[in-house]
């Protein structure tokens, strides 16, 4: 499944995709950054409730599909800038967190 | 052992929201040199975690990635208050992060693992009061 396609489903809006052709081959959930970035894999979907800008890097560096924001936790204006810059791909969901990774395990 | 690339890069300490410049401007390097993903994740990765680390205990400091055909050297140096017990800041899990660090998501003691992890060799040189100076190294 593509980023755009996640995005287009029910519960899931984008709030950045700079790259919607990418491929998610995976799920991880976490909000310590570097646990994720220790455990996270490339193309892995990430999907937290963490939303402070130094996602942007992290998940730029894990090299992950996009950032999934659970229980449609808002980033601010200045993180919303740096994704677009950065072409962070960036969507929420109303789902918790488990409810996402459920739902994702059934569709990817 | 031929150097193909050197990059210098300040790490400022004074703005956290901003660690991961000289990280992501590693990985945008790397990429144009045509090195695998893989390679290039690892190397990013292990960097921003030393660069944060910088930033968070030593108030900044500069690091400096060397690129051969053979090897990614990345080092960072710091003047902060250096690490008491090398071992203990090994562990997964052991952090003397500050709170308002671990609200945002850090300090969740995985950072010089993560950066043990992800690289071939890593040395820790620190002395109490003087500095840190880490060296990490990735082989092509």
């Amino acid at each position: 499944m593509t980023v755009n396609e996640l995005s287009k489903l029910d519960n899931f809006t984008a709030v950045n995709i700079s790259d919607g052709e990418r491929k998610i081959n995976g799920v991880y959930c976490g909000d310590l950054l570097s646990w994720v970035m220790g455990r996270a894999e490339a193309d892995d979907a990430w999907i937290t409730i963490m939303s402070n800008v130094n996602i942007i890097a992290v998940a730029s560096l894990s090299d992950v599909s996009c950032i999934i924001l659970s229980e449609n936790v808002e980033i601010d204006d200045e993180t919303a800038k740096i994704a677009l810059q950065k072409q962070i791909n960036i969507l929420k969901t109303s789902l918790t967190t488990y409810e996402a990774s459920v739902f994702l395990s059934k569709v990817i | 052992m031929s150097e193909l690339l050197n990059f210098h890069f300040d790490v400022d300490g004074s703005d956290f929201t901003s660690a991961g410049q000289a990280s992501i401007q590693i990985k945008k390097s790397l990429r144009r040199l045509g090195i695998s993903p893989e390679i290039i994740r690892r190397v990013s990765i292990a960097m921003y975690e030393g660069e944060i680390n910088m930033v968070i205990h030593a108030s900044g400091g500069v690091a400096d990635v060397n690129v051969t055909e053979e090897a990614i050297t990345i080092i960072l140096a710091d003047k902060g208050p250096g690490i008491k017990d090398i071992e203990k800041a090994m562990m997964e899990g052991y952090s003397t992060a500050p709170d308002n660090i671990r609200s945002l998501g850090f300090g969740a003691g995985m950072g010089l693992p993560n950066m043990k992890r992800y690289t071939d060799y890593m040395d820790i040189k620190s002395e109490v009061g003087i500095g840190t100076t880490i060296t990490m190294k990735v082989m092509l």
